[in-house]
């Protein structure tokens, strides 16, 4: 049998008049899991939300959500998820308790079911304080906390989150990762856009990347990272004059000749095990002293980097320090 | 049944959402109050003076006019309110939700009923105590304000399509003004249509606030009806049915920007 995924896209094609959105896009994410598409501004992120939520319609392929077709089962499917954008998508002229018994409503909870949750969620997303005050007396991480929360109101077996910690300061960011992480051990399938590598280094269990539409890879962050270029040695020289030395000392044990840069001596690794310790002896033994050695992974910068031929980030787009 | 319920329960809850705005955000009060009453003012004191109308006192004249003004601009805040939803990505959250797709739209114009017969209450009064007195039956002036929240639930209608097609909530303001003031000038609600020149009486003739406005002066004033009311109404639920059919049909294709 055939596993069922959560979500599944195949093909998504749109085009806003001659700008190709999507270009192609393939899906699968496996109940309870998180799924994280990275990509720059403009890749197709929020297109491939927005027809995954039924908000837009594809111009070509095929996508079910809980089983259901985005398009054929649209009005079912919208009670099986939550959604929540890049916007604080919330009433300012409404208190916060308000805003999510109008969202319960809306999901045609059970009598009374409504005013629970609201009470339930301020609890837990620590608005409890501030539930009766309006919303546009809120800060913006409070105003993304209420919006989180009116995505969860209905408890969604399948949750959107298109770019959920842009512009948060680093507090409000963690918090609400803690959040995401909560709602997936208790089964919840997240499908998470974000052009925060951190983020889906520490949220998604499987990354896509997305660029111009299309994905252009696909697997764990370290799979994706294998993919990049193994690990490395950085080792720095108690004297930058050593520099010759050292590179000759090491290359026999070096997967690629290592390179110096800033003071700094990268040596590709060619086996793992007992790397740091043979460098360190070599090194010994040619009487080069050394301040410090450490073992790096590619970053996902580095993938990305890779993969697209361009950085992650836009420039200076996001409020957000990270 | 269920869709038919759930379509009234959503409705209802987006317009108890839209009236809250009001006590909520008061300075939008103004536009329903102090608005109003400075065109009674300026038209009564500052032009009234030099408007002739033969058989009427200016202000008995004016007022069915400016009370149907002030209806087709009501629907403002459904254009305004809209178009801030959309930047919010609010509507895009009630879009992703299992409501009606009617609801948002129709909660918003329901709320508008209630700030437009606000408005009728304080023209009226401004009205009575700048010299305005009613001349016919009280069935009449009953009516007549019927007619008037039909007239000014039709327009918002017309706002929500505004609201939901401009590019921002600034735009949609500019637009709704552009496109309507010049309609409500070109009609009998402010000067007798006969003292415009030719090309402007026979626009005059057919708009729909001509028609409404002597439909109002009927119903409030006793002057012969003829068939303005019942025209003023087929043109109320006409315009109302085609921009909801438009607007709703917007709606599903709305997405923030």
């Amino acid at each position: 049998m055939p596993i069922e995924h959560a979500i599944e896209a195949e093909g998504l094609r749109k085009s806003y008049k001659d700008v190709e959105a999507l270009a192609g896009v393939d899906l699968a994410v496996p109940p309870g899991t998180v799924l994280g598409l990275l990509g720059p501004n403009g890749a197709g992120k929020t297109t491939s939300v927005r027809i995954l939520t039924t908000l837009l319609p594809p111009d070509g392929g095929r996508a079910r959500v809980a089983g259901l077709d985005v398009v054929k089962d649209a009005t079912e499917l919208r009670s099986r998820i939550g959604l929540a954008g890049q916007y604080a998508a919330v009433d300012e002229n409404l208190t916060g308790a308000e805003n999510l018994e109008m969202v319960g409503r809306l999901y045609h909870l059970p009598k009374g079911e409504p005013r629970r949750r609201a009470a339930e969620l301020l609890e837990r997303f620590d608005l409890t304080e501030a539930g009766d005050r309006l919303v546009r007396t809120y800060s913006g991480g409070m105003r993304r906390r209420l919006d989180l929360a009116a995505a969860l109101v209905a408890e969604p077996p399948v949750l959107f989150l298109d770019e959920p910690t842009t512009g948060l300061d680093p507090r409000s960011r963690i918090g609400l990762w803690e959040t995401i992480e909560g709602r997936v051990a208790e089964g919840t399938t997240v499908m998470l856009t974000t052009q925060y590598l951190d983020e889906a280094d520490r949220l998604a269990d499987r990354i896509a990347v997305i660029d111009r539409g299309r994905v252009i890879a696909e697997g764990t962050a370290d799979e994706l990272k294998d993919q990049v270029g193994g690990e490395r040695l950085d080792i720095t020289l108690e004297r930058d004059s050593d520099a010759e030395r050292a590179i000759s000392a090491l290359a026999p044990i070096a997967g690629d000749r290592p390179t110096m840069s800033d003071g700094l001596l990268r040596m590709p690794v060619r086996e793992r095990r007992g790397a740091i310790a043979e460098a360190v002896r070599r090194l010994n033994e040619a009487g080069i002293g050394i301040d410090d050695v450490a073992m790096r992974r590619p970053t996902l910068d580095d993938v990305f980097l890779t993969l697209t031929g361009h950085a992650a980030e836009a420039d200076g787009e996001e409020e957000g320090e990270r | 049944m269920t869709n038919l319920r759930h379509t009234i329960s959503d409705t209802l809850v987006l317009a108890w959402r839209a009236a809250m705005r009001i006590p909520r955000a008061p300075d939008l009060l103004l536009a329903f109050t102090v608005q109003p009453v400075m065109f009674v003012l300026l038209f009564v004191y500052v032009f009234g003076g030099a408007i002739s109308t033969p058989g009427f006192d200016y202000v008995d004249f004016l007022m069915p006019g400016i009370i149907v003004q002030t209806m087709a601009f009501g629907g403002f805040v459904t254009a305004l309110g809209l178009a801030e939803d959309l930047k919010k990505g609010l509507i895009d959250r009630f879009r992703s939700l299992p409501m009606s797709r009617a609801a948002v739209l129709a909660g918003r114009t329901i709320a508008d009923i209630g700030t437009n017969l606000i408005s009728i209450v304080i023209m009226i009064v401004v009205g009575v105590i700048a010299g305005f007195s009613f001349s016919a039956p009280a069935t009449h002036v009953l009516a007549g304000i019927l007619l008037l929240l039909l007239f000014g639930y039709a327009f918002s209608w017309v706002f929500a399509f505004i609201g939901l097609s401009s590019s921002s909530p600034e735009a949609s303001q500019s637009v709704g003004f552009i496109l309507i003031f010049p309609l409500t000038f070109v009609s009998s609600a402010f000067v007798p249509v006969d003292s415009m020149p030719s090309a402007l009486q026979a626009f005059a003739e057919v708009n729909p606030f001509t028609t409404t406005v002597e439909a109002m002066r009927a119903l409030f004033l006793g002057t012969p009806a003829g068939n303005d009311v019942w025209a003023a109404v087929l043109w109320s639920i006409g315009i109302a049915v085609f921009f909801a059919v438009l607007s709703v049909h917007r709606y599903k294709r709305a997405t923030a920007r």
